[in-house]
């Protein structure tokens, strides 16, 4: 995937250079549940705006810590909202630029169409061996699947059974290869214009977690940057709005 | 709970990497012997794109191998097809999958060093337990495997120091569950990860220390067993 990025990205950076003193660049950490909405709204605002958005894709935890130590991002796209927090009380963000871009939504997923009912009953009754789970430790959306089991009763029932992903990325890798039977990963994962991709899913009801707020923020090295400032304002508006509704997110 | 010492999760994937390292240098010991043997005696016209093969590794990143390794032994692949017909399930999540991960992942650093070492025997020594008399197994095993021992201990010693090293296949392949697939490097990530800078440091501190010990260590073995290397 890098390297696929690296030559469209260079080759651009090149054009950009050469056509334009006016368009500007940002480098925007994005959240691995936000990957492929965030490709389609970069798409989109490139396209609108002239500018350039370059993508980095990964766990919030890790930005944090990259950030921390001189990462060049000017926009984190965070998958909480403790980070930007945390960032912008540190003086590392630019407190009144942070917003909620989107609020994610948890899904209980298997590649088997037919295995998940539409009440997760799957969990207590299904034979399954392996259920994938985001590290609670480091994602959101790991936090969000052990307070759900939890309020279901079923955390010493199920806790056995959980492998771990190291962020929701490989948590939806661990089911979509079918090695875990189940996975409790983004919505924005499986679902695509609105409809799952494949296989069968419970959506967790909002009240079995709390919820998964997900915060922007520009960091201080970009607060003069014009493709920052933007691009905050593209992910508030109808078009990006309606891409970021179309993989599942609430507002 | 203390911060500044290992944590009972850190010893537990303290003893699960120790487990993994001797699993897996043992096995590769009995496996890459003959591989090695034959890549050093052969004419076969299949050394070359077997000698890549067992390369292989070094060149991959360890993201490539994990990701093929979930693939191919999870329920769609050849491989896990083949464990759950055997009755053996599937190897993902478990320790014997990591133990098949560090196999392939250490495959270089074990055949690489006894190939050479019996490179290195040449012809002559065979020869003359064969104008002895003893058979080829014989004179395998109490010739030419006392000639190479430099070579098993550079073998066995990278192996295992490889293997504990290991960090994308047993993310890519274990799952992270406590006790049975969180070694080491999955654990350091972990702590890296949720900022606990001073668990990961102890951790961290405890494989560089490991590590240095482990090179020392080849450097004093290695110019005194080149010099019984060299026997006639």
């Amino acid at each position: 995937m890098i390297q696929r990025r690296f030559a469209p990205l260079a080759l651009s950076l090149l054009a950009a250079l050469a056509a334009s003193a006016h368009a500007d660049e940002v480098s925007v950490a994005v959240a691995a549940n936000f990957t492929a909405p965030m490709q389609r709204i970069a798409a989109e605002f490139e396209k609108d705006s002239g500018h350039k958005a370059v993508l980095s894709f990964g766990a919030t935890g890790k930005f944090y810590a990259q950030i921390n130590n001189g990462a060049p991002f000017g926009i984190l796209l965070a998958a909480d909202d403790t980070t930007p927090a945390k960032l912008a009380q540190e003086g590392k963000g630019v407190a009144a630029s942070r917003f909620t871009y989107a609020i994610g939504q948890l899904v209980l997923w298997s590649k088997q169409a037919g295995y998940v009912d539409d009440k997760g009953a799957v969990l207590k009754m299904g034979d399954y061996r392996h259920i994938a789970i985001a590290n609670p430790k480091l994602a959101p959306y790991g936090l969000a699947a052990m307070e759900t089991l939890k309020n279901l009763g079923l955390t010493d029932q199920v806790t056995p059974k959980i492998v771990q992903g190291e962020n929701i990325g490989q948590t939806y890798q661990f089911a979509a290869s079918g090695n875990a039977q189940l996975g409790f990963v983004a919505l924005s994962q499986v679902m695509e214009d609105g409809k799952l991709r494949e296989g069968s899913a419970w959506m967790v009801p909002s009240a079995m977690h709390e919820p998964i707020r997900q915060d922007a923020i520009v960091l201080s090295s970009a607060k003069d940057n014009a493709a920052a400032t933007a691009l905050m304002q593209y992910l508030q508006g109808d078009k990006a709005r309606a891409i970021i509704r179309s993989y599942g997110y609430a507002f | 709970m203390s911060t500044s010492l290992l944590s009972p999760d850190d010893w537990a994937a303290i003893w699960l990497t120790l487990e993994l390292a001797s699993v897996t240098t043992a096995l590769l010991l009995v496996l890459a012997t003959p591989l090695a043997w034959w890549l050093a005696h052969t004419a076969s016209r299949w050394r070359g794109p077997i000698g890549a093969v067992v390369t292989l590794p070094l060149v991959l990143p360890p993201t490539v191998i994990g990701f093929y390794l979930l693939v191919t032994m999870g329920p769609n692949g050849p491989v896990g097809q083949l464990t759950s017909a055997l009755g053996l399930g599937y190897l993902p999540f478990t320790f014997a999958g990591l133990v098949v991960g560090s196999l392939v992942y250490s495959l270089p650093f074990a055949v690489q060093p006894l190939q050479r070492a019996f490179e290195g025997l040449g012809r002559r020594p065979l020869e003359v337990a064969a104008t002895l008399g003893a058979s080829r197994i014989d004179s395998f095993f109490s010739v030419a495997l006392p000639l190479a021992r430099p070579g098993f201990i550079t073998a066995a010693v990278l192996t295992f120091a490889h293997t504990v090293g290991e960090f994308g296949i047993v993310l890519m392949l274990g799952g992270n569950i406590p006790s049975k697939t969180r070694v080491v490097s999955v654990q350091i990530y972990d702590h890296v990860e949720a900022m606990e800078y001073a668990q990961a440091h102890w951790l961290a501190g405890c494989m560089v220390v490991f590590a240095f010990v482990v090179l020392v260590a080849l450097q004093w073995l290695q110019p005194r067993d080149r010099n019984n290397a060299s026997p006639l």
